[in-house]
């Protein structure tokens, strides 16, 4: 067993990296919870299960339709911010004017009958997907042995966050956005499309929890409770991040997967709970999040 | 007039009443995970087997009447203690089946005590459950952690393994897995580098496969079960833990986790089992009727050991005419068992059941002729030193 500071400085540059990788995921992940939740003022709480829900279409779409990964890259979010899009239309429109707290209820209801459609058709165990042969074998960067597709990960996952921040912080679509949530009436009243505009904004935080999905389906197990266990995780990155603010969950994201990444190393048994610790601690002293700005 | 409307009924009821003793009624509970990580090697499969033993076994024209039901503990020893409470106090269960998940067991095993009921497991690991937690009215049917580690540890330390770095999971399956597989370890010379525990149920094993890799143990082993080894396997191929040198154990692989692997990753892998589909004719034909029931997919140990246990109850229960748990439990350890599915065996004072078990390798995909096609059996390890000795388990029933 390791001693705290006993271990040579390789092994926890090695660690660190994974936990960069696992950050990669929990930054797409609140990135698309904190735009929903931020943005739209809803708990999306069937998040976890649209991650899931993006790793199984990717997986259909190899089996089924013989469709390999770089394109179920782009298919899957598609396919599942559509259903988003339904989702939206059917159930979370009705609860606009209402308490947060039944966007919260519906969604979770939602997650726990998809999840369980899925287990009863498909099992726990899981289906096998594999690393797509241009990303397969890895490198030895001296201090561990790097897999290939893991460093995409981080770089994917890089992208598409700075790509997302910038749409909605920099352009003229993410202004409307911004302005629609804060004054939807006025930006109406300008000849928006607001209630299209939301629609399609939650579209998209689905889309992005999909394309998590597809990213993460290569290396852990496509199975239907692959989203429960992570869901509540993301929840609290985007708490600690601040619950609207873009960039805190991204910057929160990748910043808790290195801290998960410590306590692996230093201390294993609390890898699973750290991050409530952290959460607890930052909602103490700022309730706000570290990013966010208060009510 | 009223006298004799009195004499009539009375005679009816005493009819009546003499036909109801002449049966049995029993109440069989399926307690197991029914919807998270090992709910694929036991689940409804078990539920499933437990039906098939009491129609094969023709319960109704022996005058026993078998009602089953089950429950999901979702691998929580809290809310599987709550059933087992409800179950016995309240629904007049008298066998709890099954309980995968070690630390439900020994929860359910304590309760079971108290009641003055019956627990026949087949799912879980622990070999506490017949060594210091054993109980009268316990019997371990299928595996258990010292039979796993003799078995692949074993193995693996006579093919050249002898420094290793363990995997695992952090309850009582785990640590009992651990426990078992390093003692194997050291009494044959070998050392032990490290052990690093991760939490149940987890799912990126990538940082603790890291410090066994930098570890420089020629032997990994997965102290874990069901999704947590699948996942931990294919994470290992990932890392090119195996490439480079290092062996993996599955110290604890269903043949449904092997499925959910694929061939292509899985093979090469040793494992212990009891049962295998495909070992022989009996196992065949049962295999065949489980699966039409089951979806197309093939029984498990732990599916058969339900099958197997449930079937020794019923023949202790007719051969009492009688379900008082203390005649029942001592008929089950008096009667040698014999089943299509374990062959011949015996259950022990400690209630611990012995038969065969049997070391497969998984197949290479050229090898398999289809699904579920997945073992080679390499070595058959005879029931007398499979399980831990009776004197060495520190169970208080074994006098000595």
């Amino acid at each position: 067993m390791f001693e705290l500071l006993g271990i040579p400085p390789q092994a926890l540059f090695g660690q660190l990296l994974l936990g960069l990788i696992n950050g990669s995921f929990y930054a797409i992940l609140s990135l698309g919870l904190a735009i929903i939740f931020g943005l739209l003022n809803i708990i999306n709480f069937t998040h976890g299960a649209q991650y899931m829900m993006g790793a199984f279409v990717a997986w259909m779409l190899l089996n089924y339709a013989g469709i390999g990964y770089w394109w179920a890259l782009l298919i899957a979010p598609l396919i599942v911010g559509a259903t988003g899009i339904v989702i939206d239309r059917l159930f979370l429109a009705r609860l606009r004017d209402l308490d947060h707290l039944y966007g919260l209820l519906l969604t979770f209801g939602l997650a726990l009958i998809i999840q369980g459609l899925f287990r009863n058709q498909y099992g726990v165990s899981g289906l096998p997907y594999s690393i797509p042969p241009e990303l397969a074998g890895g490198r030895n960067l001296g201090f561990m042995f790097l897999p290939n597709y893991r460093g995409w990960v981080v770089a994917a996952s890089l992208a598409v966050c700075l790509a997302t921040w910038f749409v909605i912080e920099k352009t003229r679509l993410g202004a409307y956005l911004r302005a629609a949530t804060e004054n939807p009436t006025l930006v109406q009243a300008f000849g928006i499309n607001v209630p299209r505009l939301i629609t399609l904004t939650y579209g998209f935080g689905v889309g992005l929890a999909a394309l998590a999905g597809v990213l993460a389906a290569p290396i852990y197990s496509v199975n239907p409770n692959m989203g429960a266990d992570l869901i509540i995780v993301v929840f609290a990155v985007v708490v600690i991040g601040g619950m609207g603010s873009i960039l805190g969950s991204i910057v929160t994201g990748f910043g808790l997967g290195l801290i998960e990444g410590l306590t692996k190393v230093f201390y294993p048994e609390a890898a699973a709970t750290v991050i409530f610790v952290v959460m607890v601690l930052v909602l103490l002293i700022k309730p706000a999040g570290l990013f966010g700005r208060a009510a | 007039m009223k006298t004799g409307r009195m004499l009539l009924a009375t005679a009816l009821v005493a009819l009546f009443a003499g036909g109801a003793e002449a049966q049995v009624s029993v109440k069989l509970g399926v307690l197991n995970d029914r919807s998270g990580v090992y709910a694929d090697l036991s689940g409804e499969g078990s539920v499933i087997a437990a039906r098939m033993a009491a129609e094969d076994f023709k319960a109704e024209e022996k005058g026993i009447k078998v009602e089953i039901v089950s429950a999901d503990h979702q691998n929580k020893p809290d809310i599987g203690s709550n059933i087992a409470r409800q179950w016995y106090d309240q629904d007049g269960v008298d066998v709890i089946l099954d309980v995968p998940t070690s630390s439900v067991a020994l929860a359910v095993n304590q309760i079971t005590r108290e009641k003055n009921k019956i627990f026949i497991n087949s799912g879980a690991a622990a070999s506490d459950l017949t060594g210091k937690q054993c109980s009268p009215n316990t019997i371990h049917w299928t595996y258990d952690t010292w039979a796993l580690a003799n078995g692949t540890g074993g193995a693996m330390v006579k093919a050249g393994g002898d420094s290793w770095f363990f995997l695992t999971a952090d309850y009582a399956f785990g640590h009992a897995l651990e426990r078992d597989t390093i003692a194997v370890v050291e009494k044959s010379g070998g050392k032990v580098l490290g052990t690093v525990r991760h939490p149940f149920p987890g799912s990126d094993f990538s940082s603790f496969l890291l410090q066994a890799q930098s570890s420089g143990a020629k032997v990994i082993g997965l102290a874990n079960a069901g999704g947590d080894t699948i996942n931990s396997i294919k994470q290992a191929a990932e890392f090119g833990i195996t490439q480079a040198g290092q062996n993996l154990a599955g110290l604890l692989v269903f043949i449904t986790d092997v499925h959910a692997l694929g061939l292509q990753t899985a093979q090469g892998l040793v494992l212990t089992e009891s049962f295998y589909w495909d070992l022989n004719d009996d196992t065949r034909a049962f295999a065949k009727r489980f699966a039409e029931r089951n979806g197309g997919k093939m029984p498990t140990m732990v599916h058969a050991g339900v099958y197997a246990g449930t079937l020794h109850y019923l023949k202790a229960v007719e051969a009492l005419k009688d379900k008082d748990p203390a005649k029942v439990m001592a008929k089950m350890k008096e009667m040698p068992t014999d089943d299509p599915l374990f062959g011949k065996g015996q259950v022990r004072a400690d209630g611990r059941k012995v038969h065969d078990m049997y070391l497969f390798e998984v197949k290479k995909p050229e090898e398999s002729k289809g699904p579920w096609d997945y073992y080679k059996l390499i070595a058959t390890i005879p029931a007398a030193e499979a399980f831990r000795p009776l004197e060495e388990g520190e169970c208080p029933l074994v006098k000595g």
